[in-house]
Order: structure tokens, then sequence, then C-alpha cells
């Protein structure tokens, strides 16, 4: 695969791209397309998780973006504004695509007796905390992968609030939910990618 | 007092500092007396800070490459859309 490294746009530099992608200018397109394509691709395939489709979603995003140029406000960064479109068109592709079933979140939640107390609380604390574990390289795939393994409604929300960083207002506007609802889905999403991550972490530690 | 129930409805604002002063003391007395949802505590903000950190690369930013074959196809796209 031939890859292209990208060259950063200053934000003093971006009135004068949008100017020339304003006026047509061919390789003001080019420009913006080496400059963010990656990063807007990482984003698809965060959410996508295939790399065909991931693909798919930054075109759809880039000509979105190109047709909708005019009325960039430059309110915000163009890096900002980019993002946020690849988020809608990953979105846009996961919700027209027929998925599995999803599996029920209440599995892995605590379960509460009658008077209130965790059916099953933990006994100890993890064997490392999560400073020590990030200090290793292997930790990030592994809880990428616990985090795919998160039911679908929930590991959207989780991917949107704590990995794309976008508010709860624009995840609840992004998914047609209410803000409470976004909040308590990420909540129940932690909880479970927790109940993940635990089997792990048990034991004495290294 | 509150249960272990209502200890883990309220966690995700507690850390977010979005709980009144009187539910935030209340929160913090059931933590002290009850270790085991101190552990619970800790682990759910350990899984907070491991999910945020995922696609964080520590030796700095990842390098933000675009497949050729991609930008090729987006731009004869855009030809194609005028």
């Amino acid at each position: 695969m031939d890859l292209q490294p990208a060259a950063a746009i200053a934000p003093e530099d971006e009135p004068k791209l949008l100017e020339a992608l304003r006026a047509g200018d061919g390789e003001a397109y080019e420009r913006l397309v080496r400059s963010y394509g990656g990063r807007m691709l990482a984003v698809t395939r965060r959410l996508l998780r295939d790399e065909e489709e991931a693909r798919d979603a930054v075109q759809d995003a880039f000509l979105s973006a190109f047709r909708s140029i005019d009325r960039f406000e430059g309110q915000s960064r163009l890096s900002t504004w980019l993002h946020r479109i690849a988020v809608n068109a990953a979105l846009m592709k996961l919700r027209s695509k027929k998925r599995k079933p999803e599996t029920s979140i209440e599995d892995l939640l605590p379960g509460f007796i009658e008077d209130g107390h965790m059916a099953e609380p933990p006994e100890a604390p993890w064997r490392e905390g999560a400073d020590a574990l990030l200090a290793r390289g292997e930790t990030r795939e592994w809880v990428r992968r616990r985090i795919d393994d998160l039911p679908e409604s929930h590991r959207t929300v989780l991917l949107l609030r704590d990995i794309e960083e976008l508010d709860t207002a624009e995840v609840a506007k992004l998914l047609d939910l209410s803000p409470g609802a976004v909040k308590t889905r990420l909540h129940r999403a932690r909880q479970a990618l927790r109940s993940l991550l635990d089997p792990d972490l048990q034991g004495e530690g290294a | 007092m509150i249960t272990c129930r209502e200890f883990v409805d309220f966690m995700m604002q507690y850390l977010d500092a979005e709980l009144p002063a009187d539910e935030r003391a209340e929160f913090e007395r059931h933590v002290s007396d009850c270790p085991p949802c101190g552990i619970y505590l800790e682990q759910y903000r350990d899984t907070v800070t491991l999910g945020k950190a995922v696609c964080r690369d520590p030796e700095g930013p990842v390098p933000e490459e675009v497949p050729e074959d991609l930008v090729s196809a987006i731009l004869a796209a855009r030809g194609g859309s005028d």
C-alpha cells in the first residue's frame, strides 16, 4: 500500500486554503485530502472495523465536505469540522448495515440483591492499575479488543465520548438520543468494559 | 446512607464532579464504609483511563497517513461530481 505522509496545516493557513477550495483549486483539494484523510480514516476504521467500509466512509465524508465547503464558517478548526463529518459518515454506514441481533449488556453489569448490596462484590483490587498497564505495549491492543466485545450500541457511545471526545450533546444529536440516554449508555458501557477487563486483572501483582 | 446500587448509579456523576455537595458527601461516606464499592470505583476509574488511552500513542501523535489509492479515488469522485 502506498502511503503519503501528511502535511500539517497550521491554523493561520486555513483561511487561505479555504479560499482556494472555494475557488475550485484542485491542488487545494488534494492538500486537504492528504492532510486530513489519514486521521479521518483512523476514525472510520475504529467505528466500522471494516477496511472497505472505512474507506468508503472517508470518501463519503470528503464529498460531503466538498459540497458544503461554502457553508463552513470557520467557527471551529477545519480538522474539528472534518472529524465530525467523518464520524457522521461512519455512523450512517453503521445504521445502514444489517447487524446481527445485539447481545444484552445486562450480563456485563453488576447485579444487586434486594437490600441494594452487590450480588458479587469485587474481592480485591486489580493486580495492576491503569498507569502500570499502559506502560506495556500490548495493553492498548488488549483493551481495543475488549471494547470490540461490547454490544454495538454501547460500543458506539463509548467510542464517541471517550475516544473521539465528542461531548454529550453532540453524541445525543448524532445518535438521535436524549443527553440523559447518552450518559446512561456511557456509564453502562464503562461498567461492561470493566467486567470484560476484570478476568485478566485478577490475582497477585506481577 | 446510600446503597451500593445507588453508589454505582452515581459513580460517573461523582467522577465528573456533577454531584451536589450533599450527595457527594453521602457518596464519599459510602466509599469509606464499604471497601468493595471502593474497589469497584477504582476499577471503574482505571477502565475509563484505559479506554481513553487506547487510541493514543505514548510516543506521540499517530502518523496520519492516507493510502494513495484512496486519495486518487476521492479526487476522481470530486471531479465526477462537479
